[in-house]
């Protein structure tokens, strides 16, 4: 598990409009123009941030000169949740631990 | 069946942790603030023990524990406690030290117990000096920092 690779995407996540673009892309491929519509934004400034994502491998962009179609990458994504699911798994062993001392603890009450 | 926990940031510098157990508020605080007890759930990561843990639970007194790795790596978290009003509230500073790792900053950990009757739900407000402090948290692979991270996946996907 490459960590600046998951340093890059989690920077690259850690932007409102960046993740607004990852989820529209989680639809399907779309152009810049595409991309920038929804938001208040310049075509320039919404290719700052495609600059962003691309260079954490998140998405590619196209050849084809005249569109440019992006395009999300599912691997980098996959090794984020996976590395997340991780830590909430660890999340939640802590708390059935918790659980299972407090159980524990009420079947067996000693005065205090 | 299991509760579940609950993750949220609802702002740029803060984690939320929502967890209901099913036991009574007194007997979840002192889980939390006992250190004999604490020792039996705040195991760490699989083959990691806690090895010491001292606690002055009351405000401006101080904490410090260590866990031990299965090679004998160290984890120390140690803070002061801000404010202490038993059974129900706790807000206490929390600093990371790892042995021959960075330094992994510090964060300010607010814990209510609300009452229920024979249950209790936790809420749990981590809160770091800026968002980039968070996020850098996140990216460090600290346990509480990536479920920010988590957090904004979450909204991501759920978006797709």
């Amino acid at each position: 598990m490459p960590v600046a690779r998951l340093d890059a995407t989690f920077a690259a996540l850690a932007d409102p409009t960046r993740r607004a673009i990852i989820a529209r892309l989680a639809k399907g491929e779309a152009t810049v123009t595409e991309l920038a519509a929804p938001f208040r934004m310049s075509q320039p400034a919404v290719s700052k941030h495609l600059k962003v994502l691309e260079k954490a491998g998140l998405i590619t962009r196209g050849r084809d000169a005249q569109r440019r179609p992006c395009r999300l990458v599912a691997a980098p994504m996959k090794e984020a949740t996976d590395w997340l699911e991780t830590f909430r798994r660890n999340w939640e062993q802590v708390f059935d631990r918790l659980d299972a001392l407090l159980d524990e603890l009420q079947q067996t009450p000693k005065p205090d | 069946m299991k509760n579940p926990a609950t993750f949220t940031t609802p702002s740029d510098r803060e984690i939320v942790v929502t967890r209901r157990f099913n036991a009574p508020r007194k007997l979840v605080w002192d889980t939390m603030t006992q250190v004999e007890l604490k020792k039996r759930w705040m195991t760490g990561p699989p083959g990691w023990v806690m090895t010491v843990g001292e606690s002055d639970t009351r405000t401006g007194g101080t904490f410090r524990a260590v866990w031990t790795g299965p090679n004998g790596e160290t984890l120390t978290m140690s803070g002061e406690y801000r404010d202490v009003t038993p059974p129900e509230r706790c807000v206490r500073t929390e600093k990371f030290e790892m042995v021959g790792g960075p330094p992994m900053g510090e964060q300010l950990a607010t814990l209510v117990l609300t009452d229920e009757g024979d249950k209790t739900l936790m809420t749990l407000t981590l809160e770091y000096a800026t968002k980039e402090a968070r996020d850098g948290a996140a990216a460090s692979g600290m346990e509480h920092g990536m479920e920010a991270s988590y957090a904004r996946l979450d909204e991501i996907l759920a978006a797709a």
